[in-house]
């Protein structure tokens, strides 16, 4: 093989800037939790990645209807990363929102104040009473939004990877800092991270597999190859499964989806909303580029199994969810459920498809959020009240809180006047007109299946009697607060008036490359 | 000697890597499995990208190197403290997390 002179590709930095606004901010954050005094650390890393994401969003903004491929097309900046790179900005806002919150009411927040500490140590018990607490929360997440914003635009299957790892070692971190229940916190950290480093061995032989049949990994030249048939099948749709393995572990579909409830209870509260939302919209991303750009011609071949792993998705999610006992980890299973509603999206395989799943994921996201900082609020003395029968009765000591966390889970149900109904909506008529009806029809059903259980919680709230020594809803800080109302604001308008985002969402079709 | 060979050498490490952790329960040696799979990645990257006579395929061996030493950084502190708080570092033990 011939030595090729090294030149140097040109790099659209003006349309990155989404993906490096988040890095700055990050580095920025490992510099403040460096050389800030201890007493304003805190603030300035809420200020410095709250910009961050702000700057991610305007630039997004600024960018809208324009499309780069850049970095010898390694990456695309086209209208759906764009809109998802928006769409994991806001998500984060909220998310760095209810991290930040450190009012009373929360007592010290949801962050273990050192993580190096042994639980249950004398060193624990001394950092507590210092006050003092680390910062290392705030540059994480940053480095994982950069991750994240990376994912979605990546046109390569190297990139893809790397942004994988960048948007996942942060998460694997971030699951085991909770101030509470610290055992389980760690145990959520090194499941997550044992899975998620099998995963993407499983997703790294894919591409190995896939550069071995197309001789090349960007996604445009495995399309030509696949498209030409001129090689070797076995490694064409070996690479496929495996680089899909390691995708949709990342999005939480079933078989792969065993992680989900674990590490999102065992999680800290914030970080699982976070999780919950921003990774599943990066993932989702990620999917909806490669099954699109490269895999698109082939879609008889891999569309059979794809139906198997929704339909398996949606049902393992509805029917765990009803016999959950914890409000966490129901809400892990409907994050599952609704995993498998997207992934109808994907295999429409045509323009309303991907429209639909960006608006499915940017409501789905959003409400996700809210419901997640919901949770924060109903606290018992050693810290949230996550089990079922602790939130009896709430609905009547707290009609606020109680009336706000109904209306998260209609719209995660799917009933009309939320966004959750528009995103349905948009995504199983765009199911039906990609030619998978029965796979809709079973959307619907569980759609319904999953109803029982959302309201067998709203019933429990306002129509059962309240414990004597039930959960304190705690009055949030204005951080926890704003995020709460950001998502019921989004949740009631998409569910009212949906078209002007919906229209975005068709204008940023189709995919570059 | 027929360059496909390194392939099947790959394909059985990458087996071996992945068997190993689904059968062991020691994390630190889970983790040794993960990066066995990781290795055999490279190796068929490598011998891919002599089968297609370009150089991709090295290059991408040398940022699986790196990522898989930022897992490790990551992996080892994750089950140090896990092992710190428990004594422990057999996954069987993490149990408090299920149903």
């Amino acid at each position: 093989m011939a030595a090729a002179d090294f030149t140097a590709p040109s790099i659209a930095y003006g349309a990155l800037m989404p993906v490096l606004i988040p890095a700055g901010a990050a580095i920025v954050g490992v510099l403040v939790d460096a050389f800030a005094p201890s007493t304003i650390r805190w603030r300035a890393q809420v200020v410095v990645a709250l910009a961050g994401l702000a700057g991610a969003l305007v630039a997004c903004g600024i960018l809208a209807g324009e499309h780069h491929v850049t970095a010898d097309t390694a990456i695309s900046v086209d209208g759906p990363a764009l809109f998802l790179q928006g769409t994991i900005a806001v998500l984060g806002i909220a998310s760095v929102l209810l991290v930040a919150d450190r009012s009373p009411g929360m007592d010290g927040g949801a962050f273990v104040a050192s993580a190096a500490t042994t639980p249950g140590s004398a060193d624990e018990r001394a950092s507590i009473r210092s006050g003092r607490i680390q910062t290392e929360v705030f540059p994480l997440m940053m480095f994982a939004v950069t991750g994240m914003m990376l994912f979605p635009a990546s046109n390569d299957l190297l990139l893809l990877f790397v942004a994988l790892e960048v948007l996942s070692l942060p998460l694997y971190l971030l699951c085991g800092l909770a101030r509470r229940r610290r055992l389980l916190s760690q145990e959520a950290a090194v499941k997550y991270f044992l899975l998620g480093a099998f995963a993407s061995a499983f997703f790294l032989y894919g591409l190995a597999l896939l550069y071995g049949y197309a001789g090349t990994v960007s996604l445009g030249g495995i399309h030509d190859a696949a498209v030409s048939g001129q090689h070797n099948d076995t490694l064409l749709f070996l690479g496929l499964a495996l680089l899909a393995v390691g995708l949709l572990f990342k999005v939480g579909a079933a078989p792969f989806h065993s992680w989900i409830p674990d590490v999102y209870q065992g999680a800290p509260t914030p970080i699982t909303a976070f999780m919950a939302s921003a990774t599943k919209v990066a993932g989702f991303g990620a999917l909806l580029r490669v099954f699109y750009v490269s895999f698109g011609g082939l879609g008889w071949e891999w569309r059979p199994v794809a139906w198997g792993i929704a339909i398996m998705t949606m049902i393992v999610g509805s029917i765990f969810a009803i016999t959950q006992t914890d409000v966490k980890r129901m809400l892990a299973y409907s994050s599952i459920a609704h995993a498998g509603f997207i992934l109808i999206g994907i295999i429409a395989l045509n323009k309303s498809g991907l429209s639909g799943s960006m608006f499915y994921l940017l409501t789905y996201g959003i409400t996700t959020v809210g419901a997640f900082g919901v949770l924060t609020l109903v606290r018992d003395p050693d810290g949230e009240a996550t089990h079922l029968s602790r939130w009896a009765g709430l609905g009547r000591r707290s009609p606020l809180v109680a009336g706000v966390f109904a209306l998260f889970l209609l719209a995660l149900a799917g009933i009309p006047l939320t966004s959750g109904f528009t995103g349905k909506f948009a995504v199983f008529s765009a199911g039906v007109s990609g030619g998978a009806t029965p796979l809709v029809i079973v959307g619907v059903i569980t759609s319904a299946m999953a109803a029982f259980f959302y309201v067998r919680v709203i019933v429990l709230m306002f129509f059962a009697d309240p414990l004597e020594d039930g959960p304190v809803v705690v009055i949030p800080g204005g951080a926890t607060s704003s995020a709460i109302a950001i998502s019921v604001a989004v949740t009631v308008v998409l569910g009212v008036f949906p078209q002007p985002l919906l229209n975005l969402a068709n204008h940023a079709v189709p995919f570059y490359h | 000697m027929d360059i496909t060979y390194y392939l099947y050498l790959s394909a059985v490490l990458f087996t071996i890597g992945a068997v190993g952790v689904l059968v062991r329960r020691n994390a630190i040696v889970v983790f040794m499995c993960v990066e066995l799979m990781l290795n055999a990645v490279n190796l068929s990257l490598v011998t891919f990208a002599r089968m297609n006579s370009n150089l991709d395929g090295q290059v991408i061996a040398f940022f699986v190197m790196v990522v898989a030493a930022a897992e490790v950084v990551i992996g080892l502190a994750i089950i140090m403290s896990i092992f710190r708080s428990r004594r422990s570092a057999s996954v069987d033990d993490a149990n408090l997390l299920k149903y």
